[in-house]
């Protein structure tokens, strides 16, 4: 049994933690413009730690837009709100340091370093120059907690580049957890995997999610039928609508977006 | 066994052997007008474990060496020739300032006469250049052949403005004449040898150095920086700041073999520190192995002696072969030869199926873009290997 440092016991639920202070991500009039071309448009967001939120909509609807745009990566306009710090405007590195972390749609690890020293990377950002310059001698507590969630425990000195193409993805996952980030933006975190990846990819967002501010790209109607506390949909730049699984299914716009497509109204109702 | 050859112990017993051979064999087997060559060699050996660290761990390909080479290089030049003055004639003038300048020395020459000043200059100076430039590229994200093709260009900008400097600088013919180093009779063949060691005690020193740098955290996040730079931001690095301190430890350890390069060769001029030289320093760190500890030791020191072998009986050919040389080594073999047993080594596999623990190594991509892409194999701190 693992100590629950990076995975405190509880479960997800909508709305988020309704004890304490949560913290939250507050996004509200976030544009996008490509050469004029607004691929997100002025989108309004709100989830709360405790909520696992999944972030749905067609192809080209704007889903990684908005998180390019939440990290610093593409220039935005609106505000985001993490707990009470604005994000936006800053640099890339700088929000990270703000306890922002994303994984990317296709999974981009350092494919010539081992799975360990991709995890001891990721845990290192607030190291200081002495400690940089030192060798890496023993492993984190942190990174060894990391490495048996996401079950790489067997392939510390393995290079991830040869890894599995799910194992990769829990790599990734497993640097966002020593990463410390409060913020999580998964963009399509199972694309690719096989249904037992899934289901363990699935419950493994479960017990992430429950301390943390979570939002998952996703497209898989299924999984976020199974796993999501709350989802937004995104369509055009825009949000069409938010709420739980069912209220977003009954949503007559979303059908309408959704229409011919195999997603939700195909396994609606 | 591979294991324990790579390990401390194999480390510690590779590095005393360095050292046996350049400190003791090579001076008692050396005749001195050969143990001075063999310290120019050195001293291109130094500024490869610097090209090794930016180009072949971080990524940078730094087609501008020259430049921090020629700052060390001058600056002791200036001092040499100012203790000269002083020392002998005693009108502390360097010569040939009477003979084509005013006869006055400029205001910027007059903190080298101190030795202090100097060596710390010598340091200081390339650091300095190499920090405010790396922070004003890599900040601005350029990267790749940009900041390929601006170091290029410094390198001939800086060796322009030696030409034109015939009355501060001595123009195309340089600085030369050098008498003493720190009070040192420069023929008396004691002293000589005195300056190889210096330069093979710098060189064992740089490795270590770069070992050290390699193995460290930080030489793992340089890998990551190279191979993914993007990617390293969002956990919140700037790749940029890991850029700039690797490119002053290269400028720096360029610089300061430039100040041994002058009293043991006795010349320094635009031509050392220009494009072509600048493009020879690479050539050797590619061939010798550009991602690996000594490969860019041994390339350099190889490519130096068989320069200065080939060179003088077959001039033009010479860098016809270099250039040849370095393409097909970028294409077809981007690891260098450092790479090549374990090329070697993974034929066999194939042919006998060995047990021994597969290392994943993708294939050379034979393309020009080779020389900005990270390599694979070369490339895995040892640590990962194991
Ligand atoms: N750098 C860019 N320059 C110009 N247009 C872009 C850029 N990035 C994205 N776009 C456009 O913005 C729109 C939204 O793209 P985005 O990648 O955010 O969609 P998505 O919802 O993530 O789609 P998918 O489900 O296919 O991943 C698309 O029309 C896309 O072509
Ligand atoms: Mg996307």
């Amino acid at each position: 049994m693992t100590t629950p440092t990076l995975l405190p016991d509880g479960e997800p639920r909508a709305g988020g933690l309704r004890h304490g202070r949560p913290k939250y991500l507050e996004v509200r009039g976030l544009s996008v413009s490509f050469d004029g071309f607004l691929a997100v448009d002025n989108v309004n967001l709100d989830v709360v730690q405790g909520d696992l939120r999944f972030l749905i909509g067609p192809n080209g609807a704007g889903k990684t837009t908005v998180i390019d745009a939440i990290t610093g990566l593409v220039p935005a306009t609106g505000s985001v709100n993490h707990t009470g710090t604005e994000i936006l405007g800053r640099k890339v590195h700088q929000v990270a340091r703000l306890g922002v972390g994303r994984t990317f749609q296709t999974a981009s690890v350092f494919e010539n370093l081992s799975v360990l020293q991709n995890l001891d990377i990721a845990a290192g950002a607030g190291r200081g120059p002495l400690r940089m310059l030192r060798r890496r001698k023993t492993v984190d507590p942190a990174v060894e907690e990391a490495l048996e969630i996401i079950g790489l425990e067997g392939a510390t000195g393995k290079m991830a580049g040869i890894l599995a193409h799910g194992q990769k993805q829990w790599l990734e996952i497993g640097m966002l957890l020593v990463q410390n980030s409060d913020v999580l933006l998964l963009d399509e975190p199972i694309a690719g995997m096989s249904q037992d990846e899934r289901g363990e990819t699935g419950e493994l967002l479960r017990r992430i999610a429950a301390s943390r501010i979570t939002v998952v790209v996703e497209h898989d109607m299924d999984f976020v039928r199974e796993y999501a506390t709350s989802v937004t949909v995104l369509a055009a730049g825009k949000v069409l609508s938010e709420g739980s699984v069912a209220q977003v299914q009954a949503d007559k716009k979303v059908q309408d977006v959704y229409l011919g497509s195999s997603g939700v109204e195909a396994a609606g109702a | 066994m591979m294991g324990l050859l790579r390990g401390r112990l194999g480390t510690a017993a590779g590095f005393t052997l360095g050292a046996l051979l350049l400190l003791g064999v090579a001076p008692a087997v050396l005749p001195v007008f050969s143990l001075g060559l063999l310290g120019k060699f050195l001293c291109f050996a130094i500024v490869a474990v610097g090209i090794g660290l930016a180009w072949g761990r971080g990524g940078m390909l730094t087609l501008g060496q020259g430049v921090f080479f020629g700052l060390g290089a001058y600056i002791m030049a200036m001092h040499m020739k100012l203790a000269d003055a002083s020392l002998f004639g005693g009108s502390g003038v360097p010569d040939f300032m009477s003979l084509y300048g005013s006869g006055e020395v400029p205001g910027w020459w007059e903190p080298f006469r101190s030795p202090v000043v100097t060596l710390l200059a010598v340091v200081l100076i390339p650091g300095l250049v190499a920090l405010v430039l790396g922070l004003a590229v890599f900040k601005r994200r350029v990267k790749g052949a940009y900041f390929a093709i601006l170091s290029q260009a410094l390198a001939a900008a800086f060796a322009v403005f030696l030409i034109g400097q015939q009355a501060t600088t001595g123009g195309s013919n340089g600085l030369s004449g050098f008498r003493s180093f720190f009070g040192f009779d420069l023929k008396d063949p004691n002293n000589k040898v005195m300056l190889y060691l210096i330069a093979a005690v710098v060189l064992l020193l740089s490795i270590a150095l770069a070992r050290q740098l390699m193995h460290s955290r930080f030489g793992e996040l340089l890998v990551a920086v190279r191979d993914q730079e993007e990617r390293v931001r969002f956990l919140g690095y700037d790749p940029a700041t890991i850029k700039t301190v690797t490119y002053v430890v290269a400028a720096v350890l360029a610089g300061i073999a430039g100040a041994l390069f002058v009293p043991l060769v006795g010349i320094i001029s635009p031509a050392d520190v220009g494009v072509i030289p600048s493009i020879a320093f690479l050539i050797g760190v590619a061939i010798g192995g550009r991602a690996t500890l000594l490969g860019p030791v041994l390339g350099a020191v190889s490519v130096a002696a068989a320069q200065s072998a080939l060179s003088s009986t077959f001039p033009s050919f010479w860098v016809y072969f270099q250039g040849l040389l370095f393409i097909l080594v970028i294409g077809f073999m981007p690891g260098g030869l450092a790479s090549l047993p374990s090329l070697i080594g993974r034929r066999g596999k194939f042919r006998t199926a060995a047990s021994t623990p597969a290392l994943p190594v993708a294939p050379a991509p034979a393309s020009p873009a080779a020389l900005l892409k990270p390599e694979e194999e070369a490339a895995m701190p040892e640590e990962a290997r194991r």
